[in-house]
């Protein structure tokens, strides 16, 4: 079953840009796969159609069996509980605690809080960070904090990963722990797409790669 | 310590969860009273800031209420009064009691009354003496200054037909004067209506700016806790998941607001109980003026909570499409 599935999708902006055009990929459940692509390429872009941060101006969207142009505004707060995402600058709120972070969408899903707190120490505990629980991101590292942003984004165990330049900001080794992170989701059947300019890292991963150039997908393999 | 999360009947991990229908409505009241508790908790951090907002909350909520409460007392006030109208005849000094009596007879004949009552001098002078304050300068005097009154109701209440039966009366040779004891009741009753009418207007005015004040307010904290807007978006909050955190801090402005309302209007009204019955006193009438009473105290404090919650409604909505991820 595809996971996504985008049909020569394209996406205009006010003023007459063309941030993607034609693209056309299908993503198997359970697949992980990059994308990838010089800055300005449609990465981001990309993403935001898959959570309906954007909508396409063209074409057909896919998540599941969804097809995201016939969801009105107010069923997107429900296609997005489905689909966990991993920004390159966090979003973490600073006024809480590193477990409150966490626990966002799982209050905002509804969870009994204490079945909330059981996921919520899961998830910390696969990335690493369940003695960190109490403390504030704000006193975490950039790897840590990246690390709390994908405990939020898997928390409530989504069938979609999404991962906006997840490495941005870390060293390579740092960059290995997170990819290594992905793989663990993506093995217990997660469907993952990471968007990266990371070259080299990409190709240490041997996965299916997605290139983008000036909007259009002009590769996709090994 | 980790507790691995037991998932049923899920060979593959990764499956989405389901909140069950008891557990979302259980997730939900509890999430309200989470809320509630935690817009209250963020009023109390400021508390300079949310006094001033309070205290002009409660000025203008305040001033309506004592409006109403004014003019009903006045409506009590006067409703005590006989609004139909009646003509006084003041006889002649000259006439005496028994003319008097016997003219009060031959009136109870006439047609176009519909009741008569004499008021000999002896009794206007008891009456004038328990409610005057002239009562000792009475004694002074040799001989009863007052005349003798005979109240007479006309049973045609048409002007014409009162101004016409007054002249007819007062054509009565004992009669001195016939004096149509109408306009200034209706006088008051237009005033009354006017003040009426006039809260109205000033009761919209304020519940303006109550709506203002509020909204200004929580659009302000809505600025400051704009990351965590976009973030609770980002990952599936409904617009009325974001909005309900606004819309119960417009809640305790309200109530608190209308509370301290209350207390001001009663606390108003008290100041002027002391002079008021004694005006009440002066017009022979067992007037008490009355506060609030609990149903108009409900009506206040229900109205200020309303407005504190459309307040933060309508300071959210347009922020809330402004505020998408983008």
């Amino acid at each position: 079953m595809a996971a996504i599935r985008f049909s020569n999708v394209g996406k205009r902006y006010e003023g007459g840009f063309d941030a993607l055009t034609g693209v056309d990929f299908t993503l198997e459940s359970g697949e992980m796969a990059f994308l990838t692509g010089h800055s300005g390429a449609g990465k981001s872009t990309l993403l935001k159609l898959i959570m309906l941060m954007e909508r396409a101006s063209r074409g057909q969207v896919q998540v599941g069996d969804q097809d995201l142009n016939s969801l009105s505004r107010r069923e997107i707060p429900q296609h997005r509980r489905r689909i966990g995402v991993v920004f390159q600058n966090h979003h973490l709120l600073f006024d809480r605690s590193v477990f409150d972070n966490v626990a966002l969408p799982l209050q905002i899903a509804g969870y009994d809080p204490q079945d909330a707190a059981r996921r919520v120490r899961a998830a910390l505990d696969k990335v690493g960070l369940l003695m960190r629980e109490k403390q504030n991101p704000i006193a975490l590292s950039s790897g840590e904090q990246q690390r709390v942003g994908i405990a939020r984004a898997i928390v409530n165990k989504p069938s979609v990963l999404l991962a906006d330049e997840p490495t941005g900001n870390l060293d390579p080794e740092l960059s290995e722990g997170v990819m290594r992170l992905f793989e663990q989701f993506n093995r217990i059947g997660t469907t993952v797409l990471i968007a990266s300019h990371d070259i080299s890292l990409i190709e240490r991963m041997r996965r299916r790669t997605l290139v983008l150039r000036g909007g259009r997908l002009v590769a996709d393999g090994y | 310590m980790a507790i691995k999360p037991q998932e049923k009947a899920s060979p593959r991990g990764a499956q989405k969860h389901h909140v069950g229908h008891l557990d979302k409505s259980r997730g939900w009241l509890r999430h309200h009273l989470e809320v509630a508790v935690q817009a209250f908790i963020r009023l109390t951090v400021t508390p300079v800031a949310t006094f001033m907002t309070l205290a002009v909350l409660a000025i203008a909520l305040a001033l309506p209420g004592f409006l109403f409460t004014v003019v009903n007392n006045v409506q009590q006030f006067s409703s005590g009064w006989d609004t139909n109208p009646r003509i006084m005849l003041y006889l002649d000094a000259s006439v005496s009691d028994a003319r008097a009596e016997q003219l009060s007879l031959q009136l109870m004949l006439h047609d176009g009354l519909s009741g008569v009552e004499l008021i000999d001098r002896e009794q206007g002078l008891r009456e004038f003496a328990s409610y005057s304050e002239f009562a000792g300068m009475l004694s002074l005097l040799d001989t009863n200054p007052l005349p003798a009154v005979i109240l007479v109701l006309p049973a045609d209440h048409q002007a014409s037909a009162l101004q016409q039966l007054q002249g007819e009366l007062e054509a009565i040779p004992e009669v001195s004067e016939a004096v149509l004891d109408l306009e200034w009741i209706q006088r008051l009753n237009a005033y009354l209506l006017m003040a009426e009418r006039f809260s109205w207007v000033l009761s919209g005015l304020l519940a303006l700016a109550v709506l203002l004040v509020v909204g200004n307010t929580i659009r302000m904290t809505l600025e400051s806790r704009r990351d965590e807007i976009v973030v609770a978006k980002l990952v599936g909050a409904t617009d009325a998941w974001v909005r309900r955190p606004f819309l119960y801090s417009g809640f305790w402005y309200g109530l608190i607001g209308s509370l301290f309302a209350y207390v001001l209007v009663q606390l108003s009204l008290y100041l002027i109980t002391g002079p008021a019955n004694q005006l009440a006193q002066l017009y022979s009438s067992s007037f008490m003026l009355q506060g609030l009473d609990l149903t108009s105290g409900l009506i206040l404090v229900s109205t200020g909570t309303g407005l504190g919650v459309l307040g933060g409604f309508l300071s959210t909505g347009r922020h809330l499409r402004e505020i998408e991820p983008s």
